[in-house]
């Protein structure tokens, strides 16, 4: 199962939209509690008129949608395959607190008709009139994961279908406290992304929608996606060592076939080690990058490495801002994505030129 | 890609019943489950019935022999209990091959956030966190899996009301494809203020029993529940030297793009669906013998999802009930139940009725069944299941 991404684009906070490769997280990012998107202009984008009813993530998703169809001219995708963990969750706090204040009495029904995880895959099916396939995946580090091996199967059964697929998840006021009581993230006030190696317990959360289409056709690709691989909740590190090794294998590759490895470091002491195991074994002599201290920690944060991965390929550059230990200069040929959530949902994406 | 799939073992739980067999029973007794709420706490109780499943999450936990003290979402407990019915009746020994789940879901555990939150809205230092680490919806799905052991592959879809019919689509694509040799497929959810107060807002909840396809029809039941199904490949069924329930003979997947929650004039996105899955099994509309309708009792769905019906299979639309006056709209368990319900169709060659209906619809020339039929030859049957954002679902499931 192979792929050619044709197209791309990525709402996050390191300012990407506009498809540069800068990597610049803005100067307020480190001063709050969480990584926001630096958002587009969404009046270019969408019609005025249905923005004003959009949530958020909403109107994230949309535009990087658009962006992506727009730059290749394509009108009408043949399936739209989105991953979002938490979905619309600014809605979903919004009903949930119409209930509680207004005590089941007299609620607007908007933001109850937003909540639903597939709005914004929705949305954007009902703005293009476009019939096609239409699925929302919504299981935590698995989101994008379970939508990209969707899409590449899907390519296997109709060889000229060209998809839109993406990964979006938001992050609200709300959200980040919960998530904080459980002790899952940390603040990012007075960190900056210089020392984000600081090993303390708790990530930095992020959120972006990074969208993608692709196809079997390699016109103009940015990459080509050689395969996705999801493990769940591995023994012990070996077991996650045999998952990776295997996995670059079936490829026909060794690890040192790998020009760099793009791990899922999030800033949490607890379940880094487990990277830097790998960075120190099966990877003992590649480049290895990193990219959560520019998105933040969330669900579907292996879409924002995605793309990341397929513009170093297109642009052949290991960007200073990515290093984590950079060993030598090459060409970017072959790119890894491994990334795991509390040891649990473990992936691996392996792109190449 | 020619590989068939079977479903090799089935598992429900609904308002009528915690077992198959219960709801067999239930269905021939034509006993619905709605009735008036008294487990979900909600001042909606007195006014707006509902498929409730009553069990309290205490007595659920101890029939799943769970620590009652655990904090563990209604809407996992009811996946385990349908998974957990599904892999045993389906007898694979899940250490010999590489299995998978795919389950949904539309609002996860809610039933506990709502909880949490009615404490941390007025103070965000307060409300159970153990309650809210379940809200997101992969919580059943890993909580199902590690129940049970499973796993190789796991994935959970949220497309609303058609969730669990999309994931035994997904399911079934896992083992054409080769990723998987097995897949529990399914979905679950339980009633929550969330969900109930949603549809309320939309004015579409009935206050009496619904009416599906009826002329007065006036809104939907709400239900709780899970269906999965134990979807293998054609090797595994061989393994298992019995007779497998049902094929899965043809599934489709397309987007209405009309409206956020409102299905089209023309019925489109199901018209798609239905075509496409026809296309796929290689039958021709008159080898359908039943259809298990979306069938919600609002105005809307009915008439649209009846349009589309006539598009396709002009004047000899099949026979074709809506099994949720019996049930209640499971929301993202819906497609999994009913998809239970068609293979039971077929293994036991009945049809059931449509519940509360009195007049056909006067825009559409078709009535449904409104009488158990037995000894009733039924080898292809039709499940519709269509969701908000236009989402809408055909699975095809045919005798072996």
């Amino acid at each position: 199962m192979k792929a050619y991404i044709n197209s791309l684009c990525a709402i996050s906070p390191a300012d990407t939209f506009s498809g540069e490769f800068q990597l610049q997280v803005s100067e307020t990012a480190y001063t709050s509690d969480f990584l926001k998107c630096i958002e587009p202009d969404y009046k270019e984008i969408i019609n005025p008129n249905l923005i004003r009813r959009m949530g958020r993530v909403i109107k994230m998703g949309v535009a990087a949608s658009l962006k992506c169809l727009k730059d290749i001219q394509l009108e009408n995708p043949d399936a739209i395959i989105t991953g979002t963990s938490l979905g619309c969750i600014e809605d979903t706090e919004k009903f949930l607190h119409q209930i509680v204040i207004n005590n089941e009495q007299f609620l607007p029904p908007t933001s109850f008709i937003q909540s639903t995880h597939n709005t914004i895959a929705g949305q954007i099916a009902l703005m293009l009139k476009c019939n096609s396939y239409n699925y929302a995946y919504v299981h935590r580090n698995f989101s994008f994961e379970n939508a990209l091996l969707d899409a590449l199967m899907m390519l296997t059964e109709q060889p000229a279908h060209k998809i839109l697929l993406g990964g979006v998840d938001e992050i609200t006021e709300v959200s980040y406290t919960i998530m904080q009581r459980l002790q899952i993230y940390k603040s990012a006030k007075d960190l900056s992304p210089d020392v984000f190696r600081t090993k303390t317990e708790g990530s930095i959360a992020g959120e972006g929608a990074t969208f993608f289409v692709v196809s079997n056709s390699p016109e103009k690709a940015f990459a080509a996606i050689e395969g996705v691989k999801i493990f769940y909740k591995p023994l012990d590190e070996t077991e996650t060592q045999n998952h990776i090794n295997n996995f670059i294998s079936e490829h026909g590759l060794s690890a040192n076939d790998i020009d760099a490895v793009i791990m899922g470091y999030s800033g949490d002491s607890r379940y880094d080690a487990l990277y830097d195991k790998m960075a120190d074994s099966i990877f003992a002599h590649n480049n290895i990058m990193y990219y959560k201290h520019l998105s933040g920690e969330y669900f579907t944060s292996s879409a924002f490495a995605m793309w990341t991965a397929a513009q170093m390929i297109k642009k052949q550059v290991f960007p200073d801002a990515m290093k984590y230990r950079f060993v030598s200069p090459k060409a970017v040929e072959k790119v890894l994505i491994y990334n795991q959530y509390k040891n649990s949902e473990h992936s691996l994406i392996l792109l190449s030129e | 890609m020619n590989e068939k799939v079977y479903i090799a073992g089935l598992g429900i739980v609904s308002a009528i019943g915690l077992t198959v067999d219960e709801t067999l029973e239930s269905l021939k007794a034509t006993r619905s489950g709605i009735g008036p709420i008294t487990l979900l706490e909600t001042t909606l109780k007195a006014a707006i019935p509902a498929g409730e499943i009553k069990k309290t999450n205490t007595e659920l936990k101890q029939m799943l022999g769970l620590d009652v003290n655990q904090s563990i979402t209604r809407t996992s407990l009811f996946g385990m209990m349908a998974a957990r019915e599904a892999l045993q009746n389906s007898g694979v020994d899940l250490s010999k091959y590489r299995c998978g789940i795919v389950s949904a879901t539309s609002v996860g555990g809610m039933d506990l956030s709502e909880h949490f939150y009615d404490d941390f809205n007025a103070d965000q230092t307060k409300g159970d966190t153990e309650g809210v680490k379940g809200h997101d919806c992969a919580d059943s799905t890993e909580r199902i899996a590690n129940f049970l052991g499973i796993k190789d592959y796991l994935a959970t879809i949220s497309t609303a009301c058609s969730s669990s019919a999309n994931s035994i689509m997904f399911g079934s694509r896992l083992i054409k494809n080769n990723i998987v040799d097995v897949v529990l497929a399914g979905g679950t959810d339980s009633l929550t203020r969330f969900t109930l107060n949603g549809f309320n807002t939309l004015m579409i909840l009935d206050k009496e029993h619904c009416k599906p396809f009826d002329a007065k029809r006036v809104g939907l039941n709400m239900g709780e529940g899970s269906g999965f199904v134990v979807l293998v490949s054609e090797k595994v069924m061989g393994e298992l030297h019995k007779k497998p329930l049902a094929e899965v003979k043809g599934y489709g997947n397309a987007n209405d793009a009309y409206h956020q929650t409102a299905s089209s004039p023309d019925g489109q996105g199901a018209f798609l669906a239905m075509t496409t899955a026809l296309a796929m099994s290689g039958l021709k509309p008159g080898d359908i013998d039943y259809i298990n309708v979306h069938g919600t009792g609002t105005s809307n769905n009915d008439l649209s999802e009846g349009v589309a019906m006539q598009r396709i299979f002009a004047d000899k639309v099949p026979l074709f009930s809506s099994t949720k006056p019996f049930t209640g709209h499971t929301l993202g368990a819906a497609g999994g139940i009913e998809a239970v319900l068609s293979v039971l169709a077929i293994r036991y060659n009945i049809v059931y009725p449509n519940l509360n209906f009195s007049e056909p619809i006067p825009e559409l020339n078709i009535s449904p069944v409104t009488k158990l039929m037995e000894n009733i030859n039924v080898r292809n049957v039709l499940s519709n299941s269509f969701g908000f954002g236009g989402n809408n679902s055909t699975l095809i499931l045919s005798a072996c």
